[in-house]
């Protein structure tokens, strides 16, 4: 399909970037000065040579046709992706103005986009690559499974050990052990290929120094692992959605299988944090029609933006399919029918109340949950001490901010966006606190990404 | 989340409290509730932690609302059109040093923009979208002179905002009472009031206010208090007179040459001698006069100077300072000071009738020329006399790279600060054309924005020879970020022969070249980014 005549927004192009750098350096970019001989096709091709340092300039060429995202190809030295010539010429070509001229692809450009196309066509036609066990001897792949299911179920009674003697020792000395001891027990984990223990137990080292009331937190967190390492340890016993939830916690691979849900896709928030090997990216989907709140999670090594980009407020008609586990809101993204368009939809909202209960409920599939999604209606930002709260315009009740979200610049962008009256935020409500993520004001406007 | 509200029906919170408790201790020390101790303990209690987990969490709910914050003011403005308001949002993300500073390369400087970009949107009157306010504080929080354009734009629900975050302080500083303090001009009774018990940042800004539209009354007020005040306050309040001087103004300044500060008795003296038809400048006409005449005696008549023999106590009290600063001659230093205060159209009629460019074309006796001269340009500044400003000036393309007058390049801006705005352009272009760069910067700072035609064309010109003559463009750095902010947008079509890469003549220094080409794209970027700017504002 292609995507003619539809000029992309600003925003849109910037959620490609990176990191902040690139988008900085982009925005520079993005103004004609440094191009020559740009231009786009009805085929969805826009290129431009770009004045670098050097004596020649670089060439690059971003192929927007294709519906799963866009690709780019540029003669720089630069290991980010997409680089900043590649996003300063889709700026360009997104401001309008005359600066990237309708026209016929240029040799260079057009062999690459053929070329690209046709190894997209074969990769289409020889099947779907994601699915490996496809291909693979089924009694093989059993056989694999199951020697790892051995590994992670050594893991897990390790893990009890290890957890009974700090109980039984007393967290007092968790305190003086420091953080050493759990990155051993972490790695551990690792070794037995239980991702999804290794990670809280990394975290676990963490704590007692987080100050006043980490002791409550600790035994918490130690209960909650004990608890995934009892579920599963006994998970032939538990009902299959739980059983699902406990194999994704525990860091098993799963597929998405649930039957595709077609619908009109607001895209409510688009996040990423990063450590030092790996960029997480979430983003918030909001179906017009299912009124389902889904996630999309992906990932991408260091220096490379995780794909897809949706900006805020766009809305994408498009087939997503669940992960297994109950309750669990994660999809993968279908086929896309239609590239993302500035829709006037919002998510309904609720009360605070309504907003806690939720996340009430939602911890009896899955007591490890930390937070949901939830849309408030018609709250106000208020000062509570040194931190702050979303207060129910019409009732006595209020969610406080998480920690982080407290010193997230995006809150006094909320604050500002509110002015005192009630606003819609959409956010993530758990056990620490609200965490806003997009606000609307109670007027029209646009949603305005918090984050 | 509220921790304090148990779940209903908790077999209260002394549960989880024990739990933590045994917890911290160790199962070894203490035992678990409600499980035997042996080896089996641990994970006990680790079970009944994990149920109590998940029921606290389950069970939570919101917390009491704390006092809510009183509305924001409304915005009456109209808000931005939308492409404007991405342009500013741009702008604003552009923040000096996140990039690491260093060569800038061929992009624009982004936030050397916003100033002009705040002042058209200010000229139209638009509010800005409320989220954009956060960025836009903190980007006057850091630059004090975006401060009053940025607080202007950003309007009431940014000082509502500011009380919220203890950064921002300096808004509610910068505008006392947020200016909606000032009460309207015409109710005299409350402007006597806040006049009497107001701040003194609150009767500044009201004596300013009042003085910008009835001056008479301003200075009514003003004396109102005036014998009451303190002497720093009365020479602040005094200079607030500068705006809006005028004759009627003479008898309060008169009065006011008798004060017990010396500081306020000189500020009074300097305005009364910009006052041309005043008494003080007569009498300084008359002291003046007396020190100045021709010399006959000379194939060519020449201006004989005979400074005064002492400074008299009508002198001292007119405004004249008796002791000569360090290394000056107290008789020239006393005759400068006469010439300054003394009203120019003195002069035509003392040195027979002649216009100020004879006069100034006239020689000087006993090397007398620098001190009369520099006198004269001072007196021009002052009266604002656009006509000896001009003879003073001389031709921009006089050799020396200068007139027969001015001595210094910052006298020099200062006497075209009083010609009008074109030929004042047209004076700084000759001058470029003449002379070149590596002096014009102080010049072409007194010159309107956008620059006129033919300066905008003289300094592109002068910097296209001067990346002929071989230099680095660093060394024009400061001129060609003025040409970025000051040139018409409407002259990047000149710059397109210049954004190439020139072949390298022998004598260049190496790779000037490219970084010459360089430096024209950032101009001729920077300038059609300024046209975009315009246009998105809906500027005429």
């Amino acid at each position: 399909m292609t995507q003619q005549g539809v000029r992309w927004t600003t925003d849109q192009v910037l959620a490609l970037a990176p990191d902040a750098a690139s988008r900085k350096a982009g925005s520079k970019l993005g103004t004609a000065g440094p191009w020559t001989e740009a231009g786009s096709s009805d085929e969805g091709t826009v290129w431009g040579l770009c004045k670098g340092s050097g004596s020649k300039p670089y060439q690059t060429v971003v192929d927007i046709a294709d519906a799963s995202g866009p690709a780019y190809k540029c003669s720089c030295p630069s290991r980010k992706f997409p680089c900043k010539h590649a996003l300063g010429l889709l700026l360009l070509w997104a401001g309008g103005g005359g600066a990237v001229p309708e026209g016929k692809a240029p040799e260079w450009a057009a062999q690459w986009t053929a070329g690209r196309r046709e190894r997209a066509g074969v990769k289409r036609a020889g099947g779907s690559p994601g699915s490996p066990s496809g291909s693979a001897d089924p009694e093989a792949a059993r056989r694999r499974a199951e020697r790892r299911a051995e590994r992670v179920t050594a893991g897990a009674v390790e893990l009890e050990q290890r957890l009974a003697d700090l109980v039984r020792g007393g967290l007092a000395t968790a305190e003086q052990s420091g953080y050493g001891l759990w990155e051993e027990t972490a790695a551990r984990m690792v070794d037995a290929q239980a991702q999804g223990l290794a990670g809280r137990v990394r975290e676990l080292g963490v704590i007692p120094s987080t100050g006043p009331g980490w002791p409550v937190r600790l035994l918490e967190e130690c209960a909650l692992l004990h608890l995934l390492g009892q579920g599963w340890l006994r998970r032939e016993r538990l009902p299959a959605g739980l059983a699902a939830t406990v194999r994704s916690r525990i860091g098993l691979p799963a597929s998405a299988d649930g039957p595709p849900v077609r619908d009109r896709w607001l895209v409510l928030a688009q996040y990423d944090t990063a450590d030092a090997r790996l960029t997480t990216r979430r983003i918030w989907l909001y179906g017009a029609g299912t009124r389902r709140t889904v996630l999309l999670l992906s990932y991408g090594v260091a220096g490379r933006a995780p794909e897809p980009a949706l900006p805020v407020g766009l809305t994408l008609e498009a087939e997503v399919c669940s992960y297994p586990g109950a309750g669990q809101p994660r999809v993968a993204l279908g086929e896309r029918f239609a590239p993302p368009a500035p829709a006037r939809i919002r998510p309904q909202g609720v009360t605070t109340s309504r907003a806690a209960a939720r996340y009430g409920d939602a911890l009896r599939d899955d007591p490890w949950l930390e937070s949901v999604p939830v849309t408030l209606d018609r709250v106000i930002p208020t000062p509570d001490r040194d931190s702050w709260q979303l207060a129910d315009a019409d009732e006595d009740a209020a969610l406080p901010l998480t920690p982080a979200a407290r010193s997230r610049p995006g809150l006094w962008r909320l604050v500002a966006l509110s002015g005192g009256a009630p606003v819609r935020v959409f956010g993530e409500c758990g056990h620490q606190g609200f965490s806003p993520l997009t606000a609307w004001p109670d007027g029209p406007g646009e949603a305005v990404a918090l984050c | 989340m509220n921790r304090t509200s148990a779940p209903v029906g908790a077999p209260a919170a002394g549960a989880w409290e024990g739990l933590v408790t045994t917890a911290l201790l160790g199962t070894d020390r203490r035992s678990t509730p409600g499980a035997g101790p042996g080896p089996e303990a641990p994970v006990a209690l680790l079970d009944a932690a994990a149920v109590e987990t998940v029921r606290r969490r389950a069970g939570l709910r919101p917390a009491r609302a704390a006092e809510r914050p009183r509305p924001a003011p409304e915005d009456p403005r109209p808000p931005l059109p939308p492409a404007a308001a991405r342009r500013l949002a741009m702008l604003l993300a552009d923040r000096p040093g996140v990039s690491g500073g260093g060569r800038r390369g061929a992009a624009p400087d982004l936030m050397e923009l916003l100033p002009q970009w705040l002042a058209a949107a200010n000229a139209r009157g638009f509010a800005p979208p409320p989220q954009v306010l956060p960025a836009l504080l903190d980007a006057a929080r850091g630059r004090t002179d975006l401060r009053p354009p940025v607080l202007e734009f950003a309007g009431p629900r940014a000082l509502w905002l500011a009380r919220l975050n203890p950064d921002w302080r300096f808004a509610l500083r910068s505008a006392p009472g947020g200016g909606a303090a000032l009460p309207h001009l015409e109710d005299d009774d409350t402007v006597r009031r806040l006049w009497q018990e107001g701040l003194f940042a609150e009767r500044v800004a009201l004596l300013s206010a009042l003085r910008s539209r009835q001056p008479s009354a301003a200075r009514d007020l003003l004396a109102t208090t005036w014998a009451t005040e303190r002497a720093e306050d009365r020479l602040m309040f005094l200079d607030s007179l500068r705006s809006g001087l005028g004759p009627e103004d003479e008898a309060f300044l008169e009065q006011a040459l008798a004060d017990r500060s010396r500081n306020v008795r000189a500020t009074a003296a300097e305005l009364l001698s910009a006052l041309p038809g005043s008494a003080l400048a007569g009498r300084m006409a008359v002291r003046a006069e007396a020190c100045v005449a021709v010399d006959r005696t000379q194939s060519t008549p020449a201006i004989a100077v005979e400074a005064p023999h002492e400074c008299d106590p009508g002198m001292e009290r007119d405004g004249v300072v008796a002791k000569a600063p360090a290394g000056r001659g107290e008789r020239s230093w006393w005759f400068g000071q006469l010439v300054e205060a003394a009203p120019l159209a003195t002069w035509s009629r003392r040195l027979g009738g002649r216009t100020p460019r004879e006069i100034v074309a006239r020689p000087v006796a006993d090397g007398w020329q620098g001190e009369l001269h520099a006198a004269w340009c001072r007196a021009a500044v002052r009266q604002q006399d656009a006509e000896w400003s001009r003879a003073l000036l001389g031709e921009p393309s006089a050799p020396e790279a200068g007139g027969p007058g001015a001595v210094s390049l910052a006298e020099r801006a200062k006497l075209l600060g009083t010609l009008h705005a074109d030929e004042r352009a047209e004076w700084v272009a000759g001058f470029i054309a003449t002379h070149g760069l590596s002096e014009a910067f102080q010049l072409l700072g007194v010159c309107a924005v956008p620059w006129a035609a033919p300066l905008g064309r003289a300094v592109v010109d002068a910097l296209n020879i001067a990346r002929d003559a071989g230099s680095y463009p660093w060394s024009f750095s400061g001129v060609m970020g003025l040409a970025e902010r000051c040139l018409d947008p409407s002259e990047a079509g000149r710059l397109d022969a210049l954004l190439a890469v020139p072949d390298e003549p022998e004598s260049a220094s190496p790779g000037a070249g490219g970084y010459w080409a360089e430096s024209f794209q950032r101009l001729a970027t920077t300038l059609r980014l300024r046209a975009a700017m315009a246009e998105e504002l809906g500027a005429p």
